[in-house]
């Protein structure tokens, strides 16, 4: 336990000097910041923030981790040679690199809501929606790319499949759905739908965002299995069940393949 | 003597009195065309109606009074079903005296003209399906006002039928029924003419107005809200008005079918939610003026149907699931001068042509620009997306609503039309909202 601080604050303390980073929490900062002194109703500003935060905070978290494992292969061999269990190892640099992402995440939203913040009422479930939302897609999407870099040494071939793992999840998921809509036209595909869309965690986030926005549009047979679903205990169970099944069956994964690798 | 040469020996008195100059002061002249009007001479008594007073029962003072009577009905409750109103006369409460229907039968039938009834509580008229048991039924009457009555727990509220030039003015409805089927109308007009509806409030009915077969009447600066089926239900009553009336939260919102020259004004449609929910549903509607009215946050703010010749000018739609839906059998309809303001969807459509003129309305989902400044998007505006058109022909799809995937789809289908009507298209968009 000890090590694994030790490792994760090392990690914190290396990470914040990157300047990938600071972009990062400055992207979050102007985009909230323009966004609240353009408009007066913050829960429009939250909603908006949501739509963007569910394509970058994928495909940053992503990429950073895969690269990021990729170019401290020398420090993790180095510790390796160490006496340090390498699953410790593999959880403290995981840890390490999410517990920053989230951060600058957290703070590149927070602080202008907060500065600007007696202009408009804060909507606080939508916050805390905003967040939970945000800071799943770190933890998934990093686990993801541990995975992804582990499995794979060319690291041409790893950015190449993260990159392409994020295309899959936010864009041709969709399309696949799409195509299976509209070649099942005459069946009641609402229920299945549910289903597939429970296994990408970019679009359960964002079917709750609809579900808040455009409650109006999705009055109807359609809108009502959805409501029904997702404002039940057992959705909800259902939901975060799934987002943790991403987040540790990459991780335990990985960190197998971690294990028994032969850097 | 017949009234002809009663008329000639009036004439021949007055000629005689003015001659000889023995009028001099106007009190004289008073008692004169007292003499010449006598059938105009009305002494109306007032009948007073009270636990302490000479008449007991409403009716025992219908039966005494003549046309003209008034009838004074002082504060209590009274257990008279089947009340007719057959004589001219005027009901007024006094300190809203309670007249109920003990859930059985109807209160008040109203069979003569000139007929005002004031200050009331109608409450528990029974439900039933054979006679329509109505609080206050008019039937073939003129010149009738029904004004500041409340009404409770009613079947239907005001019934009039075969009537014209009657007024119902500051009247509450409400009703608690939970089954369309068991529920009847707030105001209902069948086979009217010239009618005037006017700042009524009704809860909780069928339909809050109904309106059938009714010509040249107006519905003004009413609030219709929570009823079960439609806030106002409209059919085949040509050349009517509803202007500045407030319809929210009924179970379908507002229908208006099977009429010409409807004049639809600076009404508030919101709220109303719902998969068959419709701010504004309008079927086989020509000739019509939709003009300054808010659409806020209903499902579908307006749904065109087989309508023609309508002009759509200076609403505003604000947040809807979709602005306007427009069937194929729709044409020659104009939109001009509207705001869409953060609707889902601007406009849906289930056809690949349209023949509708969008023009000059302020599009918040416009993304173009205004080089020479003139207030007007240099390029036009397709107010139908391609995934809007997706969601017409295949509901379970708005799963997918902002998706990255389905925006990408939108721009291709944008850039190169194929799927979208192409002649459905803004040309002179608006830069900035209209005031």
């Amino acid at each position: 336990m000890n090590i694994i601080l030790k490792i994760i604050r090392y990690q914190i303390h290396d990470i914040s000097r990157s300047k990938w980073l600071v972009f990062y929490t400055l992207f979050f900062f102007l985009i909230t910041y323009g966004l609240t002194s353009f408009s007066n109703d913050q829960s429009k500003v939250i909603l908006s923030l949501l739509n963007v935060s569910l394509i970058i905070i994928p495909l940053v978290s992503i990429i950073f981790g895969t690269v990021y494992l990729y170019n401290n292969k020398d420090f993790i061999v180095l510790i390796l040679s160490q006496p340090i269990k390498r699953s410790v190892l593999y959880l403290g640099l995981y840890l390490g690199l999410v517990i920053p992402l989230s951060f600058s995440f957290v703070i590149g939203t927070l602080v202008p809501l907060i500065i600007l913040g007696n202009k408009i009422p804060v909507q606080f479930t939508l916050l805390i929606f905003l967040f939970a939302a945000g800071l799943s897609q770190t933890i998934i999407f990093v686990s993801i790319s541990f995975l992804i870099a582990t499995w794979n040494e060319n690291r041409i071939l790893g950015l190449g499949l993260s990159i392409f793992t994020w295309l899959v999840f936010s864009v041709l998921y969709d399309g696949l759905l799409l195509l299976i809509i509209n070649v099942f036209q005459s069946y009641p595909l609402e229920k299945a739908l549910i289903g597939f869309s429970i296994f990408n965690p970019v679009d359960l986030a964002r079917i709750i965002v609809i579900l808040k926005l455009d409650v109006a549009a999705l009055m109807g047979y359609t809108g009502a299995v959805f409501q029904k679903f997702f404002n039940t205990n057992l959705g909800i169970i259902i939901s975060i069940m799934c987002l943790i099944g991403w987040t540790v069956v990459p991780l335990i994964i990985g960190k197998r393949k971690f294990s028994k690798k032969d850097f | 003597m017949s009234n002809r040469n009663g008329i000639k020996y009036y004439l021949k008195w007055l000629f005689c009195f003015l001659s000889t100059g023995l009028i001099k002061n106007s009190a004289s002249l008073f008692l004169i065309i007292g003499f010449l009007l006598p059938g105009r001479v009305n002494f109306s008594k007032s009948l007073l109606v009270g636990s302490n007073q000479y008449f007991k029962t409403i009716k025992s003072a219908l039966s005494a009074a003549n046309n003209g009577d008034t009838i004074l009905v002082y504060t209590g409750v009274y257990n008279e079903h089947s009340l007719l109103v057959n004589k001219a006369v005027k009901i007024i409460g006094i300190e809203r005296p309670i007249l109920t229907g003990e859930n059985k039968y109807e209160i008040m039938k109203i069979k003569s003209n000139n007929v005002l009834v004031r200050g009331f509580l109608f409450k528990d008229t029974g439900l039933n399906f054979i006679y329509d048991n109505a609080a206050i039924k008019l039937d073939s009457v003129k010149y009738c006002t029904i004004e500041e009555n409340k009404f409770t727990n009613n079947f239907f509220g005001i019934y009039l039928s075969r009537s014209s030039n009657c007024v119902v003015i500051n009247n509450e409805l409400e009703a608690f029924h939970t089954k369309e089927t068991y529920s009847g109308n707030g105001i209902h007009l069948w086979q009217c003419r010239e009618m005037i509806i006017k700042n009524n409030k009704i809860k909780g009915h069928r339909d809050g107005i109904y309106f059938e077969f009714v010509k040249k009447s107006e519905i003004e600066s009413n609030i219709s809200y929570s009823n079960l089926r439609y806030g106002l239900h409209f059919m085949f009553s040509d050349s009517c008005r509803y202007f500045h009336n407030y319809f929210t939260k009924n179970g379908a919102g507002v229908a208006v079918m099977f009429t010409k020259n409807v004049d639809m004004s600076n009404n508030i449609f919101e709220y109303n939610w719902g998969g068959a929910a419709y701010g504004l549903l309008l079927k086989d509607i020509s000739d019509s003026k939709i003009v300054r009215n808010q659409f806020i946050k209903n499902t579908c703010a307006i749904y065109f149907e087989g309508c023609n010749r309508v002009t759509t000018l200076e609403n505003n739609f604000l947040e809807n699931g979709s602005a306007i839906r427009l069937m194929a059998n729709s044409m020659d309809n104009l939109f001009t001068r509207n705001n869409f303001i953060g609707n889902s969807f601007d406009v849906n459509t289930n056809s690949t042509r349209s023949y509708n003129t969008f023009e000059s309305n302020y599009w918040s989902e416009y993304k173009g620009y205004d080089l020479n400044k003139d207030g007007i998007g240099d390029i036009p505006f397709r107010p139908v997306k391609l995934f809007s058109f997706i969601i017409e022909q295949n509901r379970p799809a708005l799963i997918l609503m902002r998706s990255l995937f389905v925006d990408i789809l939108n721009v291709a289908e944008n850039i190169f039309p194929s799927l979208t009507p192409k002649t459905l298209i803004d040309s002179k968009p608006k830069m900035t909202k209209y005031l």
